[in-house]
């Protein structure tokens, strides 16, 4: 009897064992992939139920938690509302969170890897779980300016710090209150995101850098200076054929110049007076001269068509397609056909020839301080690239300043202060209201910021708006509460 | 008596009548012994449990909820009471089995008291207080047991009438007007307020028949029959016991629809069978029995068919989503990976979200907040106590009582098994109770009364001053 006995105390054994690496398997080895499972709500509670870190700007509180008597300790709340949603995003119940909220969950929740010991030491002394505190590089004088300045037009803006990259200000308008959204009552969270999504202004998109991307108009002709000086083969004196009216070949399209004349007197006009006066007809012809290749290289260099752009949100990327026709790259070349941008990727053009051709990496971030204040991340500037040399930056921001200075880009104009600039009023459809732009820096000695400006829907006035007349004054004002700091 | 104790003694007072003086001082001093231990372990015990009951206070509310812990002094006090009684009547029982009982039943009680927080249950609806209740009265029958079963060998007598008893609970839950549908199978029995698993009782009654009868029948069981390939194969005769368990596991599985109980009752039979027989040609006849009426059945009965399904495509959305699908079991899952390692903490996780946390998925809701740092402490109190079990099959004297500790330990240690082999996969889950942890009454009352019968068997085994237990120490 005692040999069987032995014998199933070896089963027994074995069946303890068995438990024990099924144990093992679920809550050691498959730990991760588990809660990472959409249907395991758990996660969804516990980061409901952490008292999540506060987000700033400067020392403006835009998203913190508060307690609150129902089944989820806190409650999100966002003092700013719709001033900061497109940094801010919202934190919510019932699906994916978006902007900061979403990209720096980790981080907030007080789940980073950075924060095991205080998530340890959490549990040791009881004490509830805490996120980490997120300190924005938005300067909350600098984004209230923009948001003032952008009024009630549809449209967005991005001020960045050319030597930093650090964004100073991101407007979004429409925009939306995040705190409908944070609700802890699902059905009307519900209600209001669908009344949201159904909004045919898209006030949940973030236009600074994501969205329907829009054609970049004349602003694109940074990018082709940038290109055509880089080349070596042309200097701001180069000339370009400068007809009145152009067909574009292989087609029956004429093309024309915004004033529908000539670019100043002559049969050829220089480089400097095409962006100037912005002409389209020499920057189609730059264009063909230049070729796809090279055009599309400075383009890339700038930061075109990089899907990894994060700040942290993931940007949309901005493109400059391949044409199918010599026509098409001629329209493109001016910032026509199927070039499509964000608002985000027009400021980093200005920022890189702002900060001598270096052009840093954007970003909102600055710093993740845990709860004892301790720093668990300082982010350090980080070069993006150098999309042009800094002679070019050089040649390019003397271009600037002359576009603002005695050009088509007066819009940005501030008495005292050499501001560089580039307008742009980009057509859409026949009858479609155009999409205005401006975009610049300053001051051009010693560039504290580059902005970029977009109006969408032609700023209300269908096709009578103008990118310096209308978003000019814009970039003006937010310069100015920079330099006003 | 063999030299050791002879030395022990020593001396020249005992010369003479030294056996008898032997026999006497071991019987005073080493009861005194076991049951100082039993008492340091079961304040061990009380104080695990009253320090778990607190954390789930302070975790979850953030202070100590003094009604309950001054409920909690019933079954306190009952098993103080219960180690005094042990003093008298079997003061040289298990010193390991009555703590290792007190702990789960505390575990148990401070994890359902938690539920019972986060789900807003309070004063008779708490299954908490009912749990503790539950807990008096399970511990107060063992003291009446240890009391009234003072020679063990008289259950021997009873074996058929423990069949027949155990038969008819086993079928009390499709009787019609008692019988009541729970959420996995038909195992609950209700009169009037009261609702009871019965299946619970039969497996101690079912253990005392198996052994009863194993004892008296193993001969013609093991001795006669053909070899084929060096087994011994049974006459064809012998084979009703297997076949009757059998019908009667597969009936189980028909009718209740519960393949846990089955699998329960068919592995206690089984294993029981062997030990009495020594024979591996029993095992291999059952399991090839049990596998082919479960697969039959598993083609046939759409519910046992499902429930394979849940366990080998529980993460599947269309199995997960459906009536009756792998929600909960993957819930459980889910709970079970939060709780990681360390776990979330008493009181600070969300066992809740799991259905029938209280019950079924005990095991769950402390692997959440006790981590697998605290599975692994439970499954090695199990094991303990299971081995304790063993070690009076191993040292008694009579077979009957041998067999009926082995049994009694084992169907424990299955049931373990089967439960969270359940919940975590190994197995297909089935609804079966946690021993001592889970919450109902019927379940914390038969298996105290295990406690009781361990008690008995293991102070029989070791009350007779046998050559044999003494000399084989030696």
């Amino acid at each position: 009897m005692n040999k069987e006995l032995r014998r199933v105390s070896v089963l027994i054994l074995a069946m303890f064992l068995a438990l024990c690496t099924s144990t093992t398997v679920i809550q050691v080895v498959q730990q991760e992939s588990l809660q990472a499972d959409s249907r395991n709500v758990r996660t969804l509670y516990a980061s409901f139920s952490v008292e999540r870190g506060q987000i700033l700007a400067g020392d403006t509180v835009i998203a913190q938690s508060v307690a609150s008597s129902d089944q989820y300790k806190y409650q999100r709340v966002y003092p700013q509302g719709e001033l900061y949603a497109p940094v801010t995003g919202y934190f919510t119940l019932n699906g994916e969170n978006t902007g900061l909220e979403g990209a720096l969950n980790d981080y907030l929740s007080g789940r980073a890897n950075e924060q095991f010991l205080d998530r340890l030491n959490a549990i040791l002394t009881g004490q509830n779980p805490r996120g980490a505190t997120v300190q924005t590089t938005i300067d909350p004088v600098v984004q209230q300016a923009a948001w003032d300045a952008l009024g009630d037009l549809q449209g967005a803006i991005v001020a960045i710090e050319p030597s930093t990259g650090r964004i100073l200000a991101m407007v979004s308008k429409p925009s939306f209150d995040p705190n409908l959204l944070a609700g802890h009552v699902q059905s009307d969270v519900l209600a209001n995101y669908d009344q949201l999504l159904t909004d045919p202004t898209e006030p949940l998109v973030n236009r600074t850098i994501a969205g329907d991307l829009n054609p970049p108009g004349s602003t694109f002709k940074l990018v082709m200076s940038s290109a055509a000086l880089s080349s070596g083969d042309y200097t701001p004196d180069s000339q370009l054929p400068n007809p009145p009216s152009f067909v574009l070949p292989g087609t029956s399209t004429t093309i024309t110049n915004s004033g529908g004349s000539a670019c100043g007197g002559g049969e050829t006009t220089s480089i400097a007076t095409a962006l100037r006066l912005s002409c389209n007809i020499p920057f189609a012809n730059l264009g063909s001269q230049l070729g796809y290749d090279t055009i599309h290289d400075q383009a890339v260099a700038y930061g075109f068509e990089d899907p990894d752009i994060q700040v942290p949100m993931a940007v949309t990327p901005s493109v400059f397609p391949e044409p199918e026709s010599e026509a098409q790259l001629m329209l493109q070349s001016f910032g026509q056909g199927n070039d499509r941008v964000t608002p985000l990727q027009v400021a980093m053009v200005s920022a890189a020839i702002a900060n001598g051709g270096e052009l840093m990496s954007p970003t909102l971030l600055q710093r993740v301080t845990a709860p004892d204040l301790s720093v668990l991340q300082d982010f350090a500037p980080t070069v993006y690239g150098h999309p042009i040399s800094a002679e070019v930056a050089a040649t390019m921001t003397q271009l600037m300043v002359a576009n603002v200075a005695s050009g088509v880009a007066s819009g940005a104009r501030i008495d005292g202060v050499d501001v560089a600039g580039k307008s742009g009023t980009a057509q859409n459809g026949k009858d479609d209201p155009y999409t205005l732009w401006y975009t610049g820096f300053a001051p051009a000695d010693d560039p504290q910021v580059a902005v970029a400006v977009l109006l969408e829907d032609g700023a209300g006035l269908g096709q009578h708006g103008s990118g310096n007349g209308n978003a000019g004054p814009i970039a003006k004002k937010v310069i100015e509460a920079v330099l006003n700091r | 008596m063999s030299a050791p104790q002879t030395s022990a003694i020593g001396g020249p007072a005992t010369q003479g009548s030294a056996p008898i003086t032997t026999t006497i001082r071991i019987r005073l001093r080493t009861p005194a012994r076991l049951r100082n231990l039993e008492l340091l372990l079961l304040l061990v015990a009380l104080a695990t449990s009253a320090a778990a009951l607190a954390l789930v206070d302070l975790g979850a509310v953030g202070e100590i909820d003094a009604a309950m812990f001054a409920l909690c002094g019933i079954p306190v006090v009952l098993v103080l009471v219960l180690h005094l009684v042990e003093r008298v009547v079997a003061p040289e029982g298990d010193p390991f089995v009555v703590p290792i009982a007190t702990v789960l039943t505390g575990l148990g009680v401070a994890m359902i008291h938690r539920l019972d927080i986060a789900e807003g249950h309070d004063g008779w609806a708490a299954y908490g207080v009912r749990q503790v209740v539950w807990a008096a009265i399970a511990i107060a029958i063992a003291i009446a047991g240890l009391l009234l079963v003072r020679n063990h060998r008289v259950l021997q007598r009873y074996r058929y009438i423990a069949m027949f008893l155990g038969v008819v609970l086993l079928l009390l839950p499709v009787i019609p007007v008692i019988g009541e549908t729970g959420a996995n199978a038909d195992v609950w029995v209700r009169i009037g307020v009261f609702s009871f698993q019965p299946g619970e009782f039969a497996k101690i009654l079912l253990a005392i028949f198996f052994a009863g009868y194993l004892v008296t029948a193993r001969d013609s069981l093991s001795m006669v029959g053909r070899t084929f390939l060096g087994l011994r194969l049974p006459r064809a005769r012998d084979l009703g016991p297997i076949l009757v368990v059998w019908v009667l596991s597969m009936g189980v599985i028909v009718i209740q629809r519960d393949l846990g109980t089955a699998l329960l009752y068919f592995g206690l039979f089984l294993v029981m069978l062997y030990v009495a027989t020594g024979r591996a040609s029993w095992i291999l006849i059952g399991l090839a029995l049990f596998a082919g009426g479960a697969w039959v059945a598993a083609r046939l009965l759409p519910y046992v068919a499902a429930r394979f399904e849940n366990w080998l495509d529980a993460f599947n959305p269309e199995v997960y989503d459906r009536d009756g699908g792998s929600y909960q079991l993957v819930q459980g899952i889910f709970g079970l990976a939060d709780g990681g390692l360390i776990g979330t903490g008493l009181g600070r996780g969300r066992p809740d979200l799991v259905p029938l946390a209280e019950s079924d998925y005990i095991i769950a809701s402390l692997g959440e907040e006790l981590g697998l740092i605290g599975v692994f402490a439970i499954l090695c109190l199990y094991l303990i106590f299971v081995a304790r079990g063993f070690r009076i099959g191993v040292a008694g004297q009579d077979d009957f009582g041998r067999l009926l500790a082995v049994g009694l330990s084992f169907v424990v240690g299955l049931q373990v098994f089967i439960v969270i082999g359940g919940v975590t996969r190994i197995i297909p889950l089935t609804g079966l109770t946690t021993p001592f942890l889970a919450a109902g009454g019927s379940s914390l009352v038969a298996n105290w009364l295990i406690v009781a019968l361990l008690l008995r068997l293991s102070d029989s085994v070791r009350q007779q001053p046998h050559a044999v237990v003494d000399g084989g120490g030696a």
